[in-house]
């Protein structure tokens, strides 16, 4: 009853983003909403390993940008529709995650993190090596025509991703009301007693790292047409890794909603600083806002109105 | 039918260290076999082994359910809890943010038992009225009795036929000990568990063994056919009663 509910929900926001593609025309909103809405999609994406099952990652960037050169890749090559780019970065940075903890989960805790936080350098020493892809130096890439539907390219784009970060919060929904859901909650609380219960302990692991990188790489496949110009520096950006993880703490970790929340807030929040300070500001915000929240509120907003709600019951 | 577990000289430890050295012992149908050992001699290492959660590297483990035999090397703990057998993991173990009912039910979280989830729950919260009064409660807030009630309900929900119980006494007052020796004793009976304890106090553990084995620096130095015999052999009335 509630899938129906949010199904039709989500049918409506993405009819809305259309709509507004109608009647606004300033295009920075649009740069904007796609830059808030590509992190609602990263930080449901961290979420799904790092809230569900508790393993921190610090490799978004990895795959956020691995996805992003799958499609430069692409498009130098055969000049690839922006479909295509998106099945193809989900496929190769959701092989990447499906490595990655192959390689890494019998790690538990803390040296995961510390692996992921390997990956991405090693990641971004081999495309500034890369020539084929503009290794150090960047490459610029051409906008396709924005077809009839669209006056520019930046309206498609933001509709795409907000059809894509709608497409994520489906899966973490889903996952978060099915039995993987549940394994994941007891790899979170107890990895050992989930082993004791029978939870098959790696093999959903092995998909909570899939599934992640997975969305990480679709973030990432239209940001080389959205900034149109892709140097490693900025798709491996760290603020990537620091965003998708601060998003979710801060909307509260153990729900879809969480990252949504998170996303939006600090999202909205580091547009503002960009437009009216400086974009150096924005870490600096994130930092300050991730600190304040860890030490008054670690469960996030979600936790704050769980407690708001349990008080005024009793 | 019958269920049993035979551990034929088992070898395992982790990384450099051996903890165990050719151990071999044998669970058989519907006994309460207790295995008798102060900290660091192996005992949890060898529930481990059972469980697929430490690999062997020597040896061999073999389990009969419903007369159907099994090799358990090489298979995961999925799998074994899949097979019909459960630990109650030492230092309990909850979920500790999540709620008692949420708890049992991911006890059931293997393929078989969700069929009989609601029996499964109906059976515990019965045999344990104090979680069915704090059903809504997070299991970490109780206290050590209730958690460890609560873990051994858990491991009921997976309806398994050989229950294993690593060292129920841990952390417990000597009241609570008694009680949930007993109590284990009553689930035994109601359920035709078959039940491999281990435990160092060994004065509770006879209560209700049917017979035991020492296991002492990673090697079973004795094996009482009865608790009488336990009762009188040395490395027992030394290490555990202290006379």
């Amino acid at each position: 009853m509630q899938a129906r509910w949010l199904l039709a929900l989500a049918g409506v926001l993405i009819v809305g983003a259309f709509v507004v593609t109608r009647t606004v025309d300033n295009r920075y909103v649009y740069f904007a909403a796609y830059g808030i809405l590509q992190y609602v999609l990263l930080a449901t994406a961290w979420n799904i390993l790092g809230g569900y099952t508790g393993y921190v990652n610090f490799g978004t960037g990895a795959f956020f940008a691995l996805g992003a050169y799958t499609s430069v890749f692409l498009i130098q090559a055969v000049q690839a529709p922006l479909v295509v780019l998106i099945v193809a970065g989900g496929l190769v940075s959701g092989l990447l995650g499906f490595g990655i903890g192959y390689l890494t989960l019998r790690l538990r805790g803390v040296f995961f993190s510390i692996a992921t936080l390997a990956l991405a350098v090693v990641l971004e020493t081999m495309m500034v090596n890369w020539e084929y892809v503009g290794g150090a130096k960047g490459i610029s890439i051409i906008r396709p025509s924005a077809g009839p539907l669209f006056t520019n390219y930046v309206q498609l784009l933001f509709v795409v991703m907000a059809a894509l970060a709608m497409g994520a919060v489906a899966v973490a929904w889903f996952i978060e009301h099915s039995r993987i859901g549940r394994g994941f909650a007891t790899i979170r609380d107890n990895e050992e007693a989930a082993e004791c219960m029978g939870v098959p302990t790696l093999r959903l692991k092995l998909l909570a790292t899939t599934v992640s990188g997975c969305l990480m790489g679709i973030a990432g496949a239209p940001f080389p047409y959205y900034i149109t110009f892709v140097e490693p520096v900025s798709a491996f950006n760290l603020s990537y890794a620091v965003n998708s993880l601060a998003m979710p703490m801060v909307g509260g970790t153990t729900s879809w909603v969480g990252p949504i929340i998170g996303a939006v807030l600090l999202g909205t929040l580091q547009q503002l600083a960009t437009v009216t300070i400086s974009s150096e500001l924005n870490l600096l915000i994130v930092g300050v806002v991730l600190v304040a929240f860890v030490v008054l509120a670690p469960e996030g907003i979600l936790g704050l109105l769980r407690r708001g709600t349990r008080r005024t019951r009793a | 039918m019958a269920n049993r577990i035979v551990v034929r000289d088992v070898e395992a430890g982790y990384g450099g260290v051996r903890v165990l050295h050719g151990v071999s012992m044998h669970v058989e149908d519907g006994e309460t076999v207790v295995l008798l050992g102060t900290n660091g001699n192996g005992k949890s290492t060898l529930m481990k082994c059972i469980m697929g959660i430490v690999q062997p590297d020597a040896g061999e483990i073999f389990l009969e359910v419903d007369g159907r035999r099994f090799d358990l090397a090489g298979r995961r703990p999925e799998e074994i809890v899949q097979l019909g057998v459960t630990l109650v993991p030492e230092g309990r173990r909850l979920l500790p943010r999540l709620t008692v009912r949420e708890n049992l039910l991911l006890g059931a979280y293997r393929a078989e038992a969700r069929r009989d989830i609601a029996r499964n729950l109906e059976f515990c919260l019965e045999a344990f009225p104090v979680l069915a009064e704090r059903q809504k409660q997070l299991a970490g807030s109780m206290s050590g009795g209730e958690q460890q009630m609560l873990a051994i309900a858990r491991a009921l929900m997976s309806t398994p036929r050989i229950l294993l119980v690593d060292e129920p006494s841990v952390g417990l007052a000597p009241i609570l000990v008694s009680r949930v020796i007993a109590k284990i004793r009553e689930l035994k009976e109601k359920r035709d568990l078959t039940v491999l304890m281990a435990e160092q106090n060994f004065n509770q553990a006879v209560k209700i063994a049917d017979r035991g084995y020492v296991i002492v620096h990673g090697r079973i130095e004795f094996e009482g056919e009865s608790t009488q015999k336990l009762a009188e052999h040395e490395l027992v009335r030394k290490y555990y009663l202290g006379l």
